[in-house]
């Protein structure tokens, strides 16, 4: 049986065939993987927050978008992923609550998209897929051997994108 | 500037202690809703690492259902309210006078009951609290979703992932036996909030 590897809050996990990598019980976090199809190797990170710069005081590069985007590519490319073969998929980003005053905070999960495109695009990874924003959570995970980025939810199924 | 989490063991006890007095207040207020004994547990006061949080509540993909509060005034916090599944389940059977098990999943009107038990706890406990600390504390209207307890406190945590990467929580478990009824109450101040609540209860 391949190995499940787990990825936490403001972590991630890098690795290579046959290894699945998976993070449970996302909410307006969101889970990017990297992929590169030919050398199987990939990578996934479960962000909190769109921006390290607007953030007070943290010695976790994981937990933004801004910062551990880099930190997982440079991992994968030590790994032997080749960067013009990376593609990026992503899902994640919901509201859970929904208020009539929704602050910035509420909103965090789109912004969190937004800016895990952003640095995405910035490096020059192609995005190929997106399951974002609802009002539900996600637990995702990515099949390194195949590639398939598989998002569970509770009330409406399981898909892969 | 003093670093916030560095607190002395007289200070946690403080905290504990405006945990104490809140959950026992609403503790008996839930125990009357439901005409049921209802226990909790000593409050646990603790700063934990942000990503360890979701464990307190059996795992981030554990579902539950959780009734969010933000709390305005002078210590801006948030209240979190999870129980397992089965727990509303059951506490929805109670309150609306169903068979127990009738309850298999939420409808408006049971969602509206729950929320309000989110309301009522929540108010109890801040009363309480304003008694002993006169910090008022006023609640926003409930929220409600069911979903996985990880995707449920991304909601509490992002605000404090901000600013740092620990939590401070002041948690209490209240359990009726009989009833199968378990739930998590969850106060979590802003950072920020933790020097107004402290100084509040008289220990510097």
């Amino acid at each position: 049986m391949a190995d499940l590897i787990k990825v936490g809050m403001a972590d991630y996990k890098v690795g290579r065939s046959p290894s699945t990598l998976i993070s449970y019980g996302l909410g307006s976090c969101i889970g990017v993987s990297l992929y590169d199809p030919q050398s199987k190797i990939g990578g996934l990170l479960h962000i909190m927050l769109p921006d390290s710069t607007q953030a007070r005081a943290s010695d976790n590069p994981a937990k933004f978008a801004d910062t551990g985007v880099p930190l997982m590519l440079n991992d994968v490319l030590a790994l032997g992923a080749v960067k013009s073969r990376l593609v990026a998929k992503l899902a994640g980003g919901a509201q859970m609550f929904a208020f009539a005053n929704a602050t910035d905070i509420m909103r965090v999960g789109t912004r969190n998209a937004e800016a895990v495109k952003a640095i995405l695009r910035r490096n020059g990874i192609r995005i190929i897929a997106e399951d974002t924003g609802g009002n539900y959570g996600r637990t995702v995970q990515i099949d390194l051997n195949t590639g398939a980025y598989k998002v569970k939810t509770i009330d409406r199924g399981e898909k892969e994108i | 500037m003093k670093d916030e989490f560095d607190l002395s063991p007289l200070q946690l006890d403080a905290l504990r202690e405006i945990g104490n007095i809140g959950a026992g207040n609403s503790a008996t207020a839930l125990s009357q809703i439901i005409n049921k004994k209802i226990d909790m547990n000593v409050p646990k006061v603790a700063f934990v690492p942000i990503e360890d949080v979701p464990d307190l509540v059996g795992g981030p993909d554990t579902i539950v259902v959780g009734i969010f509060l933000r709390v305005y005034g002078k210590a801006p916090s948030n209240i979190l309210f999870l129980m397992p599944q089965k727990s509303a389940f059951y506490l929805v059977d109670t309150l609306l006078g169903k068979t127990k098990g009738t309850t298999q999943s939420l409808d408006a009107m049971d969602e509206s009951a729950l929320k309000e038990i989110g309301n009522i706890l929540s108010g109890a406990y801040l009363n309480a609290f304003f008694n002993f600390t006169h910090i008022s504390m006023l609640p926003s209207i409930p929220a409600m979703a069911m979903d996985m307890a990880g995707a449920i406190l991304n909601v509490v945590l992002i605000q404090l992932g901000q600013m740092g990467d620990q939590a401070m929580v002041i948690e209490t478990e209240f359990l009726s036996e009989e009833e199968g009824i378990n739930g998590h109450f969850f106060l979590v101040p802003d950072p920020g909030s933790l020097g107004t609540l402290i100084k509040a209860v008289g220990v510097e």
